[in-house]
């Protein structure tokens, strides 16, 4: 079969699979972009496996027609960021839940139900809903960002229009083995604004998330979630944001478990004097897969970027990382790091990366590494020979390899509540 | 206290013999300190007493107080009361210092059916014993040896035996890289630990160590075995006549 020939049965599959789905119904703009969505995953196709950046991740569950099925996992447990003052606001497998969330009024702080928010023929969300999605797409295409554009239902819209004191916190719950949720967010942080957003719980079986940001000039977003725990479920995520000057954009995830998880970042700097931190620690067994794809673009001076990604694995679980940093011509004084690094706990388990640096200015810094290990049985036999258990050994040096990515965490309060859950799940999957 | 009988030991990953029967009896309370060439199998001793990986003992028995030391797992060893000092001490990075002494407290306390410490307790005790050593609570709040120089990573080695308060200790070389005046430093925080009770085993190249941690018993061990043994005077005639004379006398090749 010829390139085109393959693309022309990818299309064809595609416009099979979103046959019948239908595009939710708003104000005359938000159709607009949903239909320009559509358009632009018709003419990409779903992701396959011979796609570049989908080799060493297996599309097809998150593409078919029916989401696979996944066990509903109760626990006995304190929810995520429960002790710290938020408002709250519950998606139960994807669909809004008003009762079990708080009233969406705070200073500073506008807040508003997706769904609500493309009714009304005058939003201020109408100028970036699926327009960071469009830039994402370039140099690497998201059809599965595009689809999610096209065929939310659900999501919120949040704008800062100054420093909101509380964490605005996503929860995502997760209530029948065959959800299939899409989520949209739409989050515009005013110049000079502030905010913190949490994002926490499984959200369905299979869950499509589109998180868009605009950060304006001298804003700061800080942003942490978990995701995955010991369930069952697949999601495919994308964090996809434009940065303005003087600004702060730090993220960090948590993934513990979960069948397949992919997370996607997209950030451009285009604001000098721009910081930008994005971080994850994931850790699995068994039939984990987790696939971090991240791509910064500098597109101003002085910006400073840090890509710093952990993985643990045993048990024959397999971590992706692909990353770039894409320094643009003019963008002098660029600072860019990235790391990724995975520990493997066994001879059965993988990791696969593809490091990047792509750069066209001539005064810049920037550096890229990537390891794969194993424990050091020195470290090991040290701590043994001061009476540490073999056990707690092993735990207390694979936190402290998690430890590089937790740091990028401000809020001592978070990393201390995320330390807690990493040594929780050590404890149950530890050896 | 400790018996150390007829010890034979390989490398495993070289079928190489490296110690060829060792005996060594170390009373209650002693200081035995161990010379030798490089190569005689000095730190080889110390590794298998604290049951590292890649030794394999091909014969011989290791006694403390009536248990079998060479069937323990090296953190039971610990908490049996072995303690190794290393002669280069492992950095670990993003462990901290404190959190890893008090992770390393309470395991062997609860080993030994103790009650653990409070984070209360505990920071009292190190900061106290922290103090005697001239360690500086800045190096505490730091990860494991992790930009420390020579002489403060022998220093937290000696912080850890005193927070541990083991039953005999082992130090590979703790001068070596050291200064006069971290050595004297260290020695200090080893005299101080000296209770009547408490034995040791200083494994050295030098006579200047024992300048400032009086031995009961010296050994000279060579090519796996301990060759000689005497009293301080024999630390004396090393450091003035060096090793081929006695190796010689006693028909070792050197």
């Amino acid at each position: 079969m010829t390139r085109a020939q393959q693309l022309q049965r990818k299309l064809d599959a595609t416009a099979t699979r979103v046959q019948g789905m239908a595009l939710p119904q708003g104000a005359g703009w938000a159709n607009d972009a949903r239909q320009d969505a559509l358009s632009r995953l018709l003419s990409m196709g779903l992701p396959e496996g011979r796609d570049e950046y989908w080799r060493w991740t297996r599309p097809d569950t998150l593409t078919v027609q029916d989401a696979p099925q996944a066990a509903v996992f109760h626990v006995d447990e304190t929810p995520m960021f429960d002790a710290i003052d938020r408002l709250k606001i519950v998606f139960v497998d994807g669909v809004f839940d008003a009762e079990a969330s708080d009233d969406l009024t705070g200073e500073n702080l506008e807040v508003m139900r997706l769904s609500d928010a493309l009714a009304t023929d005058i939003h201020w969300a109408a100028e970036l809903y699926g327009k960071i999605e469009i830039k994402s797409q370039v140099p690497v295409q998201r059809p599965l960002a595009a689809m999610n554009t096209a065929f939310a239902t659900d999501g919120v819209v949040i704008r800062a229009t100054g420093k909101v004191a509380r964490p605005v916190n996503l929860i995502y719950l997760h209530g029948s083995e065959t959800s299939d949720a899409i989520l949209h967010h739409v989050i515009k942080l005013d110049a000079g604004a502030e905010l913190t957003v949490l994002e926490n719980g499984p959200a369905a079986a299979r869950f499509n998330k589109v998180m868009e940001i605009d950060v304006a000039d001298g804003a700061s977003f800080h942003h942490v979630r978990t995701q995955g725990r010991d369930h069952e479920r697949r999601a495919v995520t994308h964090l996809l944001a434009t940065i303005g000057k003087e600004s702060l954009f730090k993220s960090f995830t948590m993934t513990a478990n979960g069948v397949l998880t992919r997370n996607e970042v997209y950030l451009e700097i285009n604001g000098d004097d721009s910081m930008a931190h994005v971080a994850g620690a994931a850790m699995g067994d068994g039939a984990f897969h987790h696939d971090d794809t991240v791509f910064i673009t500098h597109d101003a001076e002085r910006g400073e970027s840090r890509q710093v990604f952990k993985k643990v694995l045993r048990n024959g679980a397999k971590g992706i990382f692909q990353g770039k940093i894409l320094v643009k011509d003019g963008a002098q004084k660029t600072d860019g790091y990235q790391i990724s690094q995975a520990l493997l706990l066994d001879e059965d388990s993988q990791f696969l990366a593809k490091p990047e640096l792509e750069i066209y200015a001539d005064d810049v810094i920037c550096s890229h590494g990537s390891t794969v290990g194993a424990i050091d049985e020195t470290a090991l036999f040290y701590m043994q020979s001061r009476g540490v258990g073999r056990k707690e050994a092993t735990n207390l040096l694979t936190l402290a390899f998690l430890n590089e990515a937790i740091e990028e965490i401000e809020d001592e309060a978070i990393s201390a509540d995320i330390l807690s859950r990493l040594e929780g799940w050590l404890s149950r999957h530890g050896r | 206290m400790l018996e150390i009988k007829n010890l034979n030991v390989k490398l495993e990953e070289e079928d190489k013999q490296i110690l060829k029967g060792v005996n060594l009896t170390i009373g209650e309370g002693e200081v035995h300190a161990i010379m030798g060439p490089n190569g005689s199998g000095k730190s080889t001793t110390s590794y298998v007493l604290s049951g590292r990986d890649g030794y394999e003992v091909t014969d011989g028995t290791v006694m403390m107080d009536g248990e079998d030391v060479l069937a323990m797992e090296p953190e039971e060893r610990a908490a049996a009361g072995i303690f190794l000092a290393f002669q280069y001490p492992v950095e670990i990075p993003g462990v901290g210092n404190m959190t890893f002494l008090r992770t390393a407290v309470n395991a062997q306390r609860k080993a030994r059916g103790e009650n653990e410490l409070s984070a209360g307790e505990f920071l009292k005790i190190v900061r106290e014993k922290a103090k005697s050593l001239k360690i500086d609570a800045e190096m505490l709040k730091r990860p494991v040896n992790v930009g420390f120089s020579g002489g403060e990573k022998k220093r937290n080695e000696i912080l850890q035996m005193a927070m541990l308060e083991p039953k005999v200790c082992i130090l590979d070389e703790t001068d070596s890289g050291l200064d006069v005046d971290a050595m004297k430093l260290v020695a200090e925080g080893v005299n101080a630990l000296r209770d009547g009770k408490r034995s040791f085993v200083v494994i050295t190249h030098y006579q200047r160590l024992l300048d400032y941690i009086k031995p009961d018993v010296v050994h000279i061990m060579a090519a796996g075995r301990i060759v000689k043994s005497g009293g301080p005077e024999l630390a004396l005639e090393v450091e003035h006549n060096g090793y081929a004379d006695i190796l010689k006398a006693e028909g070792v090749e050197a």
